[in-house]
């Protein structure tokens, strides 16, 4: 797998760092609400099919940056803004 | 209760069929049409599947039982893994589930009437520092505490058992020392899938294959059935055994789990004579060797680290594996490896599994088993078979809950934290 780094161009896999998934959101800070905390921190969407997700460049430019992956198929549709 | 064992291959069928070539072997199990309705529907043909299809019908008299698998019996992670049994686990939970999972696999081939080839060669951990073997001590103690059998190795042990690792100066990790386990060792792993469905066949249990659950049938909060390839089937209860896929099916009740899919490759080499006599496992780095029957050196390592549901692995990690095979023992820097697949597991915050019931009625669940599916096989199918029956946990599944995270029940047996993809 290779992939699109938005400031490096296409390099493979293996330069990159993983970082899950981008559509989670945080609950707010100061919220007791101790259902949300443990969904946000423990459960996963986990779709067999298109995923945003986070990658770190660690062995290039270190940019973070997100990026729409099929998980069914490893295909990179491109990076997200 | 049905307590009947299964039966019919024995040395006298073997001479008679030897006798009579024209007459050739009947199917291991019946393949029958689905039923419109069951009592028990279980969703995945793979071990886990088959052996809680078996042990309902064994244990607690349910045989009006179907078992739906997608593709052909034992395609699955039951066919992918690198065979392994053992129980050194540390934490209460897992420590009494994998030794009486470890019970049944001593009497597994007698109990199904089919040859699962269990051989207790021996798992040898192997510790590269002076902290790691005290560790090893505090496993090896809680693992006698728990009745299982354990023993420190020191260099000098290590090096008799297993004189082809690298004692070179020049070794990376330098070995200490090792902890063993003479009671683990390996299985034919497509015996266990092949064995429990023909004894759950025999028992009344429809094997069904090429049938994919595509939706659950929902009828005020709870699950009546399923919508499958072959057309709707009701069920009183139904239940999930679908390893890497647990999210995908778990979401057509409506569950979100605390789980994600991600690949673990296996490998394994050309055939040469026998040199490894046990498994070896590393204490440096995630990486696990034995040699099949076949003469093949099976080994595995580390997941790929991003969730996936290819069953295609990265060449990074391919190279990894083969680096700590070839740090630990130079001589395989000459083989040449023959295949090399992949599986998709359900990893865990704390690499621990659920087997339990589910907050959707007549729904349960079996899944999240990391990296330690094949070996929890009986057990699993045990206890999940006594869930789904008596619709409450086993106290040997107690701790499998989809609530413990929740409660602060985490098993996190290797001290690793929530994170799947580092278990």
């Amino acid at each position: 797998m290779r992939l699109p780094c938005p400031h490096c161009g296409e390099r493979d896999v293996s330069e990159f760092r993983y970082g899950g998934d981008a559509t989670r959101v945080r609950p707010a800070h100061g919220t007791g609400d101790l259902k949300a905390w443990h969904d946000y921190t423990f459960t996963f969407e986990n779709p067999k099919g298109p995923h945003t997700e986070y990658w770190q460049h660690v062995l290039g430019c270190r940019q973070w940056f997100k990026l729409s992956r099929n998980t069914a198929t490893n295909e990179i549709a491109g990076v997200v803004e | 209760m049905a307590k009947r064992k299964a039966k019919g291959y024995s040395v006298f069928s073997l001479l008679r069929h030897a006798l009579q070539p024209e007459k050739p072997w009947g199917a291991a199990w019946a393949k029958p049409e689905p039923r419109s309705s069951y009592d028990v529907i279980i969703i995945g043909g793979g071990g886990h599947g088959l052996a809680t299809a078996y042990y309902l019908a064994r244990n607690h008299g349910i045989s009006n039982v179907a078992v739906l698998e997608r593709g052909d019996l034992g395609s699955g992670n039951v066919g992918r893994n690198t065979t392994l049994i053992r129980s050194n686990y540390v934490i209460d939970g897992n420590t009494q589930f994998f030794e009486h999972s470890m019970k049944l696999w001593e009497g597994l081939s007698h109990e199904l009437n089919y040859n699962c080839m269990v051989s207790h060669r021996g798992q040898i951990v192997l510790g590269v520092s002076p902290v790691q073997m005290d560790v090893f001590a505090r496993r090896g103690n809680i693992m006698r505490l728990n009745g299982i059998d354990a023993e420190l190795l020191d260099r000098g042990e290590v090096q008799k058992l297993l004189p082809y690792l690298d004692y070179s100066k020049e070794a990376r990790f330098p070995i200490w020392g090792g902890i063993h386990q003479p009671r683990a060792g390996t299985v034919r792993h497509d015996a266990v899938a092949w064995g429990y469905a023909r004894a759950a066949s025999q028992l009344g249990v429809h094997v069904i294959e090429n049938c994919e659950v595509t939706g659950m049938v929902m009828d005020d909060g709870k699950v009546t059935g399923v919508e499958t390839s072959r057309g709707r089937i009701l069920a009183g209860k139904v239940g999930i055994a679908v390893a890497g896929h647990s999210s995908h099916v778990a979401k057509m009740a409506g569950l979100k789990l605390p789980v994600e899919s991600h690949i673990l490759q296996a490998f394994v080499t050309e055939a040469v004579k026998p040199i490894v006599h046990h498994v070896v496992s590393w204490g440096a780095e995630l990486f696990y060797l034995s040699q099949s029957d076949k003469g093949g050196l099976v080994f595995g390592g580390h997941i790929d680290g991003f969730n996936t549901y290819t069953q295609r692995g990265q060449l990074f990690k391919i190279r990894d594996v083969m680096e700590c095979a070839v740090s630990l023992m130079p001589f395989m820097s000459r083989m040449r490896l023959l295949r090399h697949w992949g599986g998709i597991m359900d990893m865990t915050p704390d690499g621990a599994p659920f087997i339990c019931r589910t907050p959707v009625r007549n729904l349960y669940l079996n899944g999240g088993w990391c990296y330690h599916g094949f070996k929890a096989t009986p057990t699993s199918g045990f206890t999940f078979a006594h869930t789904i029956a008596s619709d409450e946990e086993h106290e040997l599944n107690r701790c499998y809950s989809l609530d413990r995270f929740e409660k602060g029940g985490e098993l996190d047996d290797y001290g690793i934290g929530n994170w799947t993809y580092k278990q």
